[in-house]
């Protein structure tokens, strides 16, 4: 079995592997956003008195370049395959398979963020690195935690995308899902702007009540260590939730959806 | 004339079989006027969320921030209306279908137009309108007749800039076939940017976007006109009122970049 997992993984790799004009194209927007940000919360921050919502200069430097490598990583814009080729009827050929579509897909989205951490990732992180002064984290467990709090993202976001995907079982064309998805999952994940921000009731709500902070806001605020070690070991025990939480929902919206699939064509 | 109107009748035609199919898939359809209504209006919010933290951004009160931020949305959403879709060209330059709109007696860059029209974006160029007017009345305007006139002209050149520089960005596409998301750091980014005053970016970043690129023209400045303020960056007034000859320039851009591209494009080879 775990054969077939390195396989999959490796698949995802190397299939976006190959995009090298597209993986550089997205770097540079990346990192064009970077600059836009960048500037923007330090000039709110600097208008505050130095900080904004208890982050120092620095910390939101950190928080805006590292959430726009992530974004790539986390790959929250991009939808699967899975919606198209449920409508083309192309499932099927997922479905015959021995392995668990649902485990298929995610496999090879983990090969998929693994490039983008080597590449979309590194870019915006030396740029802004280069360009601004950088929040170092100061205790060494912050590595390790952030590294588990950006694959769980990963997991996160990926099971998210499998819903929409699912969902075109019932709707057949998934654009409108797929746009509430992509914009809210920006404004409530944590790109535009900490969640911190927000009113309290709001925030908390987000962070209680959906995953979208599970995303970005998570890993951000333990690569800035915002709150200590425990503050972070918090944060990744809510992913954990959340990745369950997501997985088995999509394992049981799979099988209903397959129980009313009915492939077009002769 | 009449050989116009014919054209026009053709375009029409197809713009309509457009909407058509796009109204097919009802829910989806809803789902996208709507999606892209919030999607605007969470984009206004975020300026709002962040003038939150202080009252104030880049040195401008709310209704100035307002204005200038309305300026960019309909700026944005107009131009989005007519020429946003242009980045589908990469999709008729990947697979040849390119060749079809050059074989037709119809200029290709109106028929990739009215093809690609998508009807979702009506919505949001109506609220981009709404939130314009309402940013005119609640802002503090010493309305004289030439301050009028320039707000009836400003965003139809916001709407000609964006719509250059979509044209612009997706003729990447002739040179350049997996171009995409480069254009999107000026178009989407060029949105962003000109959402806040200009006076929140710093260094060669805010010189390269506001002057060098010409974003500042799509609201930053047209603001200060129609607020009757200084620039605190220190250009003089004048500059200030450039906002459509900025556009006009823009579209003479995107028009030899189209032209050019045209010519380089040598259709996929078997």
């Amino acid at each position: 079995m775990a054969r077939v997992q390195v396989a999959l993984v490796a698949a995802g790799f190397r299939r976006h592997a190959t995009y090298r004009q597209a993986t550089f194209a997205g770097a540079f927007t990346n990192t064009v956003f970077g600059f836009l940000r960048c500037y923007i919360m330090l000039s709110v921050a600097d208008a505050a008195g130095g900080a904004m919502a208890g982050y120092s200069g620095p910390q939101l430097v950190s928080y805006v370049w590292l959430g726009q490598g992530l974004l790539a990583v986390v790959n929250s814009w991009t939808m699967l395959d899975l919606a198209e080729r449920v409508r083309t009827g192309d499932v099927v050929a997922d479905l015959l398979r021995p392995v668990d579509p649902l485990w298929t897909y995610l496999w090879t989205d983990i090969g998929r963020a693994g490039f983008a951490l080597l590449t979309r990732f590194a870019v915006p992180l030396v740029v802004g690195a280069v360009a601004f002064d950088f929040y170092v984290p100061q205790s060494f467990a912050t590595y390790p935690l952030f590294a588990l709090s950006t694959v769980l993202a990963v997991v996160v976001c990926f099971a998210c995308r499998y819903l929409i995907g699912l969902s075109a079982f019932w709707l057949l064309d998934i654009r409108g899902v797929t746009m509430f998805w992509v914009f809210v999952s920006g404004a409530a994940s944590g790109l535009y702007f900490p969640l911190a921000v927000l009113p309290e009731w709001l925030s908390t709500i987000l962070w209680v009540a959906t995953p979208f902070p599970s995303l970005l806001q998570a890993p951000l605020d333990i690569a800035v260590e915002r709150g200590g070690t425990e503050h972070a070991l918090l944060v990744c025990l809510s992913q954990v939730v959340w990745v369950v939480l997501l997985l088995l929902a999509c394992h049981w919206t799979q099988s209903r959806a397959v129980r009313k699939l009915v492939v077009q064509g002769g | 004339m009449a050989e116009i109107l014919g054209t026009a009748r053709v375009y029409g035609r197809v713009l309509r079989a457009q909407i058509r199919s796009q109204a097919q898939y009802r829910t989806s359809m809803l789902l996208e006027i709507l999606g892209s209504m919030v999607v605007n209006g969470l984009d206004i919010a975020t300026v709002f969320v962040l003038f939150s933290v202080t009252g104030a951004l880049g040195g401008f009160n709310g209704t100035e921030v307002l204005l200038m931020t309305a300026l960019a949305a309909v700026g944005f959403t107009v131009g989005d209306l007519v020429a946003g879709s242009a980045d589908r060209l990469r999709e008729y330059v990947r697979s040849g279908l390119f060749d079809s709109l050059l074989v037709r007696p119809l200029s290709a860059l109106v028929q990739l137009a009215v093809i690609t029209f998508a009807l979702r974006r009506v919505g949001r160029a109506a609220q981009g309108l709404v939130l314009y007017i309402v940013a005119l009345c609640v802002a503090d305007i010493p309305w004289t007749l030439e301050r009028a006139f320039f707000a009836a002209i400003v965003p139809i050149s916001g709407a000609v800039f964006f719509a250059s520089l979509f044209i612009a960005g997706a003729t990447v596409a002739f040179w350049w076939v997996e171009s995409g998301e480069v254009a999107n750091a000026f178009t989407y980014g060029g949105r962003d940017f000109t959402s806040y005053p200009s006076t929140m970016y710093g260094g060669w970043f805010r010189d390269l976007f506001t002057l060098g690129l010409g974003f500042g023209f799509v609201a930053y400045f047209p603001g200060l006109v129609l607020l009757g303020k200084p620039d605190p960056l220190g250009l003089p007034t004048a500059v200030a009122w450039a906002s459509p000859l900025v556009a006009v320039i823009a579209a003479c851009v995107a028009a030899v970049f189209w032209r050019v591209g045209v010519r380089h494009y040598r259709s996929t080879g078997s």
